[in-house]
């Protein structure tokens, strides 16, 4: 964790830790590790909220919870960016991470991959391994995609690649 | 052949304007040119018809599309060639490598392909061998078949455009794996082999997960993202290393070499390079096949330096990957029956001659050591590793007297109630 903000540090030591080692396939120890993701969700969602600094939603989006939807956003320059997120649990979960998905910027960025996965390769992947099962959802989130928003978002506004939807709005009409 | 012909035509016109005295020269040079396009269009796309019946002819002229290969057995590489339309061979990912083993194996007259991937056709694919750029926006699958029925009629092709990482996808990976219908006396799974030609960890650890539980061998390939080195393995569950059993914790650090990262927009690739792969891994899985020399355990393939390095992995007593230690188990179970197997075939060989010493003197002490003799402390004390080699990932470490103490306490939780309570946090 050597190279972490004290911020992202301190609010990862406060995400329960998951302890079942269960992938989709695996029946009732399956139910288990997903009882397990809601509680470090809910914690993690409480958490940024009484922080201010909520930034996500998510929610199941099928009774197995094998996938997931919601939204994401990140504020820059004091404007609020948002984006549909989307991810998938990979059968051979906790073992291999899930891939975060952000579709509407595919094809915007070349830190992700084809059809909106965005690259964890470096930063995050050799945790999620040093990890397992422990780091579940809600440790991808903070530890994955929080960072990348945060690194590419303001790249991708200044290089004009996104607009704010206010702006893209006006730009329209006129 | 639509801008030729433009050309050809823009070229009459300024016949016009042209001095007399070139016009022949002129003239010869168009006729040969309307002469080849005459060829061109005339030996258009015709497809050959099936090989009648199912025999595969050695005999040997023009017509028949397996006299050179039927000639392996002339020349006493191969026993029996034919035995080839029997098997059935699985390639997972038709990218740079897959769909080139794909074209080799169906020039090869396998019996039957199947194809898995969920990716279409690019402009960026070009740069590698198969796919043609009137493709383009076709999915891979769809592509490859078109391209392979066209070349081999014989080959039963199968495709499947999804994503084997999911569980839906998983699910039809397993169970067409699973299907006998081509060869129903075949034991085990439907497929003699699968070949994995995908391009990331994820897919990798997904095809591992099919092939342990299915007791499946398989060989898996891969290029650098920097494209100039590769390699392929073969995987036998239970017996060798399993893609769990050794995780990529360790690289080669006398030049970078992740392997594992995947096809994103600025990896490179180079049709060299997977074409040598693709060479590499079909060679063997035809070796694996038809039963004629060693089929590698590991082969890598360094260009920069055109260094084939080779070696052995066992299977990991602690591997974390449950079907994985399955197999080992019965690996275990079943090695008096593989001795006795080894013992009988020794036994049916003609017994060698006792030779004596090759040598009468030996003034020097010169003697000849096993290659695979394992070399002491390296390899008890897992944690210290061969020089030139660094970790890529931290090592696992597992704590188990952490999972002892929390594992069983929360059986009691409702899991709607908790969906709810996260609901009700999003909507708030």
């Amino acid at each position: 964790m050597e190279g972490w903000d004290p911020n992202t540090k301190s609010t990862l030591t406060q995400i329960p830790l998951l302890t079942t080692k269960a992938g989709p396939r695996d029946g009732t120890a399956w139910t288990q590790r997903l009882k397990e993701e809601y509680k470090s969700l809910i914690a993690y969602t409480q958490m940024n909220k009484s922080n201010d600094n909520d930034w996500f939603r998510i929610s199941a989006a099928n009774p197995e919870g094998t996938r997931w939807t919601g939204k994401c956003w990140y504020v820059y320059n004091l404007l609020k960016y948002e984006f549909d997120l989307q991810f998938d649990i990979p059968v051979t979960y906790p073992s291999t991470a899930p891939e975060l998905e952000l579709p509407q910027l595919d094809g915007k960025t070349q830190k992700m991959y084809r059809g909106g996965k965005i690259c964890l390769t470096v930063h995050f992947k050799p945790l999620w391994a040093k990890n397992c099962p422990r780091f579940g959802i809600a440790h991808a989130l903070c530890l994955g995609l929080a960072p990348w928003l945060a690194a590419e978002v303001p790249i991708l506004v200044d290089s004009g690649m996104i607009k704010h939807k206010d702006d893209a709005a006006t730009s329209a009409e006129s | 052949m639509e801008i030729e012909l433009d050309q050809l035509l823009a070229d009459l016109q300024s016949l016009d304007h042209s001095d007399p005295s070139s016009l022949r020269a002129s003239l010869d040079q168009i006729q040969s040119r309307v002469e080849n396009l005459a060829n061109v269009a005339r030996s258009g796309p015709v497809r050959r018809p099936k090989v009648e019946c199912q025999d595969m002819s050695s005999e040997v002229v023009d017509s028949n599309p397996y006299s050179r290969l039927m000639a392996l057995q002339r020349m006493g590489i191969v026993e029996n060639y034919e035995r080839i339309r029997d098997f059935s061979i699985a390639i997972v990912g038709a990218g740079g490598v897959g769909s080139v083993a794909a074209e080799m194996l169906t020039r090869c007259g396998i019996g039957r392909l199947l194809l898995y991937d969920y990716d279409k056709v690019e402009l960026a694919n070009m740069n590698r061998l198969f796919f043609r750029p009137d493709q383009v926006g076709m999915t891979k699958t769809d592509a490859a078949v078109q391209t392979l029925s066209d070349i081999n009629p014989d080959v039963v092709l199968e495709s499947y455009t999804l994503n084997i990482t999911t569980v839906d996808g998983f699910e039809t990976f397993v169970s067409s794996l699973n299907n006998k219908s081509f060869c129903p006396s075949k034991e085990g799974t439907g497929v003699d082999l699968v070949l994995s030609c995908v391009d990331n960890y994820e897919a990798r650890m997904a095809v591992n997960q099919a092939c342990n539980e299915l007791s499946q061998t398989w060989l898996e390939s891969g290029v650098s993202e920097d494209a100039v080195s590769g390699h392929i393995q073969l995987l036998i569950p239970g017996e060798t290393a399993c893609f769990a059993c050794a995780p990529p914790l360790v690289v080669a650090s006398g030049i970078d070499e992740r392997t594992l990262k995947r096809e994103g927009v600025c990896a490179a690739s180079l049709p060299t390079t997977m074409g040598v792969v693709a060479g590499l891994l079909v060679q063997n899985t035809l070796k694996f096949l038809l039963g004629f020399g060693q089929v590698s355990p590991y082969l890598g393939y360094n260009s920069l330096k055109d260094f084939f390095p080779t070696m052995q992995m066992k299977s990991n007593p602690q591997c974390s990957n449950v079907a994985c230690l399955k197999r080992q188990e019965e690996y275990i179970l079943a090695e008096p029956a593989r001795d006795a197997a080894a013992k009988a075939k020794l036994e049916a060989e003609p017994q060698s001659v006792e030779e004596g010493p090759l040598h009468e003197d030996n003034e020097w002490n010169i003697s000849v050591v096993d290659d695979n003799e394992p070399e002491g402390v390296d390899t008890k004390s897992s944690d210290v590793l061969p020089e030139g080699f660094t970790r890529e990932f931290p090592s696992a470490d597992e704590s188990p007297s952490l999972d002892t103490s929390e594992a069983p306490v929360t059986d009691d939780d409702d899991l709607d109630a908790l969906q709810k309570q996260l609901e009700a946090l999003n909507s708030a």
